[in-house]
């Protein structure tokens, strides 16, 4: 039994240790926001927060983070009310098809927490992800929405 | 013509009939819809709930280009209901046919979705409304000519009454539907034609919105797949014993003849035992195959005799061959994968009976046609539930992950079993940008005139592949979009006096498909670089000298120029920076871009776009604005990473590691200009693909003299000597 911190909820899960933090907030824990894309920790859509700091959650084995605070982007708002960047990602309409916006949401939020005000130089070395419809135009003015909010 | 996968309508009805099916049969709708269900329709398209609600039927497929809410303002806009109120729904491929088709079609690719059936959804909404005033009107006791709706409101101005469309909604429903319904004059739209917030965002922003990945059924397992890695291969032998009792693995089962699946209570767990699994696989003559074996195809179509021709005017050979200047050019485009954010899914329930799909597809209809095959029952005993796709871009209008889905759960009738594809499967098991070669050769008079222009594909055909019935005496027509001497879908817009454009099939063991801008990506690389070409050959300004030819097609003139005014094109360029323009037509539409680029040290920088589109008519100009700076992600990605190349018979790129694609740090400020003439109906999705590269590339030979021939720029040295 692995114990586990998911969303401020801590529970134990019957799975093998090697098994990717990914596939067990998916299909143990039950949340389904946190997406699949690559497995190898290229595309960015299964990110998360561990103690605060966005990793991508399907190249790190579950046993490395028995101790940590896992935030999911199910966990994002607090008390009901959407995170700034949630806010500003509604405001701009940013997603297309919304697949990477887990994902690249977590990130920003990272990214926010650490840099306030970050420049589009910031922006470009912070946030990796991979989105296919193209929505960076929109993700940018949104994360430059959301820190002047 | 039509580009992107239809439903074969004749093979439908047959298996129809053979089913027995009789009109009017009732397939429930899924679990979500037969809540709403209870509240009657007012017709196929309208569903308004007793709080006023209003329920909008969508037939397409949400994939992220906004043809959600697009169709949405549409039907709002004649039934000039309460926007705030709107929400939507889709129906099933089931019901649709249970229904003789009332909603046409589902497929959605080919930039369709608005344009094709824009007129039917107006009419259902239209239709909607006449009916409601008439509900409150016989209510009332008043001709229905005196009443007047707006905004979900239904008013009788002489006697003060009004009513609210939630009110009347059921007695509408049990009026008969209005013959004849007059439309708006899009001039007076005041719902469609704004750019509206997209009804799909917030889900998108908390995790909420299910995707089909995240679809949970009562006691559903999921499945991993190994289908042949070896080009067309099957299965000659696999050792399940190393499989069976694993951690959280049930079943071993051999999946048609090319594939195997690993059934288990979690991904990990059979993806896990899959890849621990031992799999011989044959794979014929097709282990000969590479990338240089196909390049050496498709140079041989360059020179061929035979071949299909496209467009045609005066004499091409015998111009070049007295031209007083001859300039001569190969071109080439890769394979490339469409590497949807999401893999390919479908979850299957099977019983002796019935058979159910639950899955992201762009095509409903299809995926109905192939479960009932694969389930071997009558289409009537099955039916698909959509769900908004994570990316589409043309690869979800194909059903081969269906049809998986459905082999394996046959095999354990009773068990919903979720199918997930792992991004290895999906990008080495894709229906692949098409790869081609193009030979382009061009004469000038002596008066330095464009005299002559020979322009000679030699490419794999997706129409042979995918529906070789589409083919005209072997001929693919598709492969000429944007070429034609008049089709409405994408004329070539040069004025040459001796023209030919023909095509050299050469079609390869990779299996082609519908990539988002299908054959307009290579066609205007093709064409607008050559442009560039000749324009410097000729000694003139690749504006002025593009102009010139666009004369007598004013529509593709006007993109082009807006996009040069709005860019500054002529003035100075800030220091380091060059530009490159490109024009093409697509889907019905005229675009055209402006590429402001750096090379410094061999490192390309591409730092401006300016992009216009006249689509005719502009639903949404927000949501064309998103599409079009996509556009430029999607096109640029290609332009700079995207190739799938093969060797002895194995597509060699697995994940992004090998087959990158563009990220934050590379996006460029694009400036999109929407400039609807509105007298026509264009796509949006797809159009604007094909100018991006073009663009970039023409802007790279003003920054460097390096012109480029042959994507992706990865493969370059961009420095110059």
């Amino acid at each position: 039994m692995i114990k586990l911190t998911v969303n401020g909820k801590t529970q134990e899960v019957d799975v093998d240790p090697d098994t990717p933090l990914l596939w067990v907030i998916r299909e143990w824990v039950g949340l389904t926001g946190t997406k699949y894309g690559c497995g190898i920790a290229q595309c960015g859509a299964c990110t998360v927060h561990i103690d605060g700091v966005a990793t991508r959650s399907c190249s790190i084995p579950v046993s490395a983070v028995t101790g940590n605070q896992i935030t999911t982007i199910e966990g994002l708002a607090q008390n009901g009310t959407p995170h700034p960047v949630q806010k500003a990602w509604v405001a701009l309409d940013v997603p297309q098809c919304g697949y990477c916006q887990s994902g690249m949401i977590m990130a920003v939020a990272a990214l926010l927490k650490d840099k306030p005000k970050p420049t589009d130089a910031d922006i470009d070395a912070a946030i990796t992800n991979i989105c296919r419809c193209g929505t960076y135009q929109q993700v940018r003015e949104a994360i430059h929405a959301a820190a002047s909010a | 013509m039509n580009y992107m996968p239809k439903f074969d309508r004749r093979t439908f009805l047959v298996s129809s009939a053979a089913a027995g099916l009789s009109l009017g049969f009732h397939i429930p709708f899924s679990d979500e819809a037969q809540a709403q269900a209870a509240t009657p329709e007012v017709n196929a398209w309208v569903v308004i709930k007793p709080d006023d609600t209003v329920v909008i039927r969508i037939a397409r497929s949400e994939m992220g280009q906004g043809t959600r809410t697009g169709l949405a303002q549409l039907v709002a806009e004649e039934l000039q209901c309460d926007w705030s109120k709107v929400t939507t729904e889709y129906p099933t491929p089931g019901q649709n046919v249970a229904r003789n088709r009332v909603w046409q079609n589902f497929s959605t690719g080919g930039s369709r979705g608005i344009r094709e059936s824009n007129e039917y959804v107006r009419k259902g909404g239209a239709a909607a409304r006449i009916m409601l005033i008439a509900a409150a009107a016989n209510e009332w006791n008043v001709p229905a000519s005196e009443c007047r709706a707006e905004n979900s409101v239904i008013t009788h101005q002489a006697s003060g009454r009004s009513t609210t469309y939630g009110k009347v909604a059921e007695a509408a429903s049990k009026l008969e539907a209005p013959k004849d319904v007059a439309l708006k004059d899009p001039k007076d739209w005041t719902i469609a034609g704004k750019p509206l917030k997209r009804l799909d965002t917030a889900p998108k922003t908390n995790g909420t919105q299910i995707y089909g990945l995240d679809i949970k059924l009562p006691g559903m397992l999921v499945a991993s797949i190994k289908e042949s890695p070896l080009l067309n291969g099957k299965v000659k032998s696999f050792d399940a014993s190393k499989a069976e009792g694993k951690p959280g693995v049930r079943k071993v089962v051999q999946v048609g003849d090319n594939a195997v699946a690993v059934i288990g209570d979690t991904f990990y767990q059979t993806k896990t035992a899959l890849a621990g699994m031992p799999i011989d696989w044959d794979g014929g003559d097709n282990v000969k195959v590479s990338s240089d074996t196909i390049a050496a195809m498709l140079k041989e179509g360059l020179g061929a005799e035979q071949a299909f021709v496209g467009n045609k005017a005066g004499d091409a050979k015998a111009a070049l061959a007295s031209a007083a200047k001859r300039v001569e050019a190969v071109y080439t485009y890769p394979f490339q994968a469409h590497a949807t954010m999401e893999p390919m899914n479908a979850t299957a329930l099977y019983t002796a009976d019935r058979c159910q799909v639950w899955c992201p597809t762009q095509n409903g209809e299809a995926a109905l046609a192939v479960c009932a095959e694969a389930a071997g029952l009558p289409v009537a005993k099955c039916d698909v539930y959509k769900y908004d796709l994570g990316g589409g871009f043309g690869r979800r209008g194909m059903s081969d992950y269906v049809r998986q889905a459905v082999m394996v759960a046959k095999q354990m009738p009773g068990t919903p079993i979720k199918l997930i594809w792992s991004r290895e499967d999906d990008m080495t098991h894709d229906f692949y940008h098409p790869i081609s070669q193009c030979k382009l050769t061009a004469g000038f008079d002596t008066a330095g005139n464009l005299a002559a222009l020979h322009m000679r594909i030699s490419s794999q055909s997706i129409l042979a592949y995918v529906f070789p019935q589409n083919l005209q005496n072997g001929m693919d027509p598709a492969v000429f979009q944007g070429l034609t001497p008049n089709s409405p879908e994408g004329h070539f817009g040069y004025s040459v006096p001796n023209l030919l454009i023909d095509h050299a099939m050469r079609n390869t063991p990779v299996r082609p498909g519908f990539w988002r801008g299908v054959n307009t990506n290579h066609n205007a690389i093709y064409v607008e670089c050559f442009m560039d070409e000749l324009a410097h050959a000729a000694g003139q300004d690749p504006l002025a000298f593009r102009q010139k030819l666009l004369a007598e097609h004013p529509k593709h003139l006007a993109v082009l120029n807006a996009v040069a005014d709005r860019a500054g094109w002529g003035k100075p360029a800030p220091a380091g920076i060059y530009r490159g323009l490109a024009q093409f037509m697509g889907y019905g539409s005229y675009v055209a871009a402006v590429a402001e680029v750096s090379v410094t040290n061999g490192q390309l920088k591409v730092h401006r776009i300016v992009a216009a589109t006249n689509s005719g008519h502009a639903v949404n100009p927000a949501q064309i604005e998103r599409q079009v700076a996509g556009s430029f992600v999607y096109g640029l990605s290609a332009a700079l990473y995207g190739e799938c190349t093969v060797k002895d018979g194995r597509m060699q790129q697995e994940n992004f590691d090998t087959y990158e694609v563009m990220r934050m740090d590379e996006m460029p400020k694009v400036e999109t200009i929407v400039m609807p003439s509105n007298d026509f109906w264009g796509g949006v999705g797809e159009p604007t693909i094909s100018v991006a590269a073009p663009a970039v590339l023409n802007a790279i030979f003003a920054a460097t003299g390096k012109r480029i021939r042959e994507i992706p720029l990865k493969n370059h040295d961009l420095k110059t000597a």
